[in-house]
């Protein structure tokens, strides 16, 4: 294989395995709770900037600190849920006020807006220690195939639990779930919570992978994960838990394909938030025109 | 009487709504009503005489004014919120997309519906022995449904969609079934299959039911005890032996005498 084409390989597999944790969080907000959650911009740092204080700051075990990401993560979604559940914010409102009121906190967790962890112990070069390697980009993909396996299998069994089964039909039809005795505040809590784990614990991984955490590095994730889950909808048409996560992973994989072959290409790196922008808009403006067009009635825009 | 034990009461169950403002409106009046086990009551009315409010308060929906009680089983249910009564609550709604989840299929509908008030874990939501019950359960609707445990529910049409929501609100085995106008937006003829599954279901099971209609010839020829609502009070109630040989007449009678209207005005409300 040229050598060139290894390249872009590497990295779509790389950044697609790490990102889909985001796509996966988006997912289990958007499509599966039917809740808009825009705290992932502000999560996805929450995480870096926590592997990054404990780190490079205070010395901690990397694996340590890439579960107190994920924890806060968990914690950041979790008061999402409750602005919505409990003081009744409209969704996108409570997302929209966390991902703002996270960027604050996420500067008061670095102490700076921008930490380099170039010479700390990372997740990677402790599991090339463990082996005796050097770090390298196999090693990382292997490090990310292993966490993605493992995230893939627990949401894979816990989307199948009694638990899990409610926590889908909340989304679907959130008064059949509650007059069958189940709270559904607790469920979008729940979910809220997971899926901003899991945009942390992306967080932290790329941080960790990258080598430095920046408070901006958040900005248009939400996009990014929504463009992915788009694509995976297309390529899958997932019907059952374990093609909706593969759906995940896929669409994630293919959108840094594209992506990373647009750079290579020669696109400016500067403009790719806007054509990851248009991309979703394209995807979500499709369906409404196509049946504009065959005269097919379409309920209004919603607003909240 | 005394041999039969009360299953539901309401006491004094008052619901206003808008209170205050100028759209104020008492939609239940101190509603007083003693359930016997095993009753099937059927519950008619003109639009906004305040069956579905009965029903909702009952579900848990919103509590009663201050005041009322809801006693199901002895117990005290009032002021707990909706997820709490369904442990006691099975219902069927008018919209059979309401009483099940379109994006999930048959076995994961009926999983969520047999927790019905059970605490809820990190189990397996179904297995074997879950397929068993849920294949005995579908099998005499004879729409052969418990073929298809895999097939979504959003695939199907509304009859079947309502004969699974029936099957969901019955599978737990609740204390009371309520049914809410269930099977006023299916064809007649479906309608007349979901009514029969229905008859089948509250019979074997032995639940107690409330059925609201508007159809007074149902509501005749169903259940064993009959209740006529007007503007948020219970105008008629009718038991078994003195609603044997009622015709449509005699009720629109009662009903002129006890509301003290003439029927006319609810004739387009009420179906013959």
């Amino acid at each position: 294989m040229p050598p060139i084409i290894q390249g872009v390989l590497n990295t779509s597999i790389s950044e697609g395995l790490v990102y889909a944790f985001v796509t996966i969080g988006v997912f289990l907000t958007f499509r599966v709770l039917a809740f808009p959650d825009l705290t992932v911009d502000g999560s996805f740092v929450v995480g870096g900037s926590i592997v990054a204080l404990m780190i490079h700051v205070g010395g901690y075990n990397p694996f340590l600190a890439t579960i107190a990401a994920f924890m806060g993560g968990l914690a950041a979604g979790s008061i999402t849920g409750l602005l919505n559940t409990k003081l009744r914010l409209p969704a996108l409102l409570a997302g929209i006020l966390m991902m703002v009121g996270l960027y604050s906190v996420n500067l008061l967790i670095m102490g700076r807006p921008n930490t380099p962890m170039l010479r700390d112990i990372t997740i990677f070069d402790s599991v090339a220690s463990w082996f005796g390697m050097e770090r390298s980009t196999l090693l990382v993909i292997i490090v990310f195939a292993v966490i993605a396996f493992i995230v893939f299998m627990v949401l894979n069994w816990f989307l199948r639990t009694e638990i899990g089964l409610t926590l889908r039909a909340t989304g679907d039809n959130e008064q059949m779930v509650r007059s069958l005795g189940v709270d559904t505040d607790k469920n979008i809590l729940l979910g809220c919570s997971i899926s901003n784990g899991l945009v942390a614990l992306s967080g932290a991984l790329v941080a960790q992978n990258q080598q430095f955490c920046d408070v901006n590095m958040g900005v248009g994730m939400i996009v990014m994960g929504l463009a992915a889950v788009i694509i995976g909808e297309a390529l899958v048409h997932p019907r059952g838990v374990a093609s909706m996560l593969l759906a995940a992973f896929a669409g994630t994989f293919l959108y840094r394909l594209f992506i990373t072959i647009a750079l290579r290409l020669g696109l400016a790196p500067g403009n790719l938030k806007l054509i990851t922008a248009l991309l979703v808009i394209i995807a979500l403006a499709i369906p409404y025109i196509q049946k504009k067009l065959r005269h097919e009635w379409m309920p209004p825009a919603v607003r909240w | 009487m005394g041999e039969k034990k009360s299953l539901l009461q309401l006491k004094g169950i008052t619901k206003i709504f808008s209170r205050g403002t100028v759209d104020e409106v008492k939609a239940l009046d101190n509603i007083n009503l003693d359930v016997n086990a095993e009753d099937y009551i059927t519950i008619i009315g003109s639009n906004g005489a305040g069956k579905t409010t009965m029903l909702n308060v009952v579900a848990g929906v919103f509590p009663p004014e201050r005041g009322g009680k809801i006693i199901v089983n002895g117990k005290d249910i009032t002021g707990l919120s909706e997820y709490k009564h369904a442990a006691y609550v099975g219902r069927v709604y008018q919209d059979p997309n309401i009483g099940t989840a379109a994006k999930m299929n048959i076995e994961e509908n009926l999983a969520m519906a047999v927790l019905r008030g059970q605490s809820r874990g990190l189990r397996a939501a179904s297995n074997k022995q879950c397929r068993e019950l849920f294949h005995s359960a579908l099998a005499p609707l004879g729409l052969g449904l418990e073929d298809r445990l895999n097939a979504f529910v959003g695939t199907l049409s509304s009859g079947q969609r309502q004969a699974v929501a029936l099957v969901m609100a019955t599978i737990s085995k609740p204390a009371l079934l309520l049914l809410d106008e269930h099977i006023a937006n299916l064809d007649p003829r479906t309608a007349q299959v979901v009514l029969e599954l229905t008859e089948m279901i509250v019979k074997k099971e032995k639940i107690t039911t409330l059925m609201v209609t508007h159809n007074m010839e149902l509501a005749l020829k169903y259940g064993n005890r009959l209740i006529m609502m007007h503007e948020g009070r219970i105008v008629v109630d009718l038991n078994q032996e003195q609603r044997t040989g009622l015709t449509i007449n005699d009720l629109i009678t009662a009903f002129e005498q006890a509301s003290g209207r003439r029927f006319i005005e609810d004739k387009i409300l009420l179906r013959r």
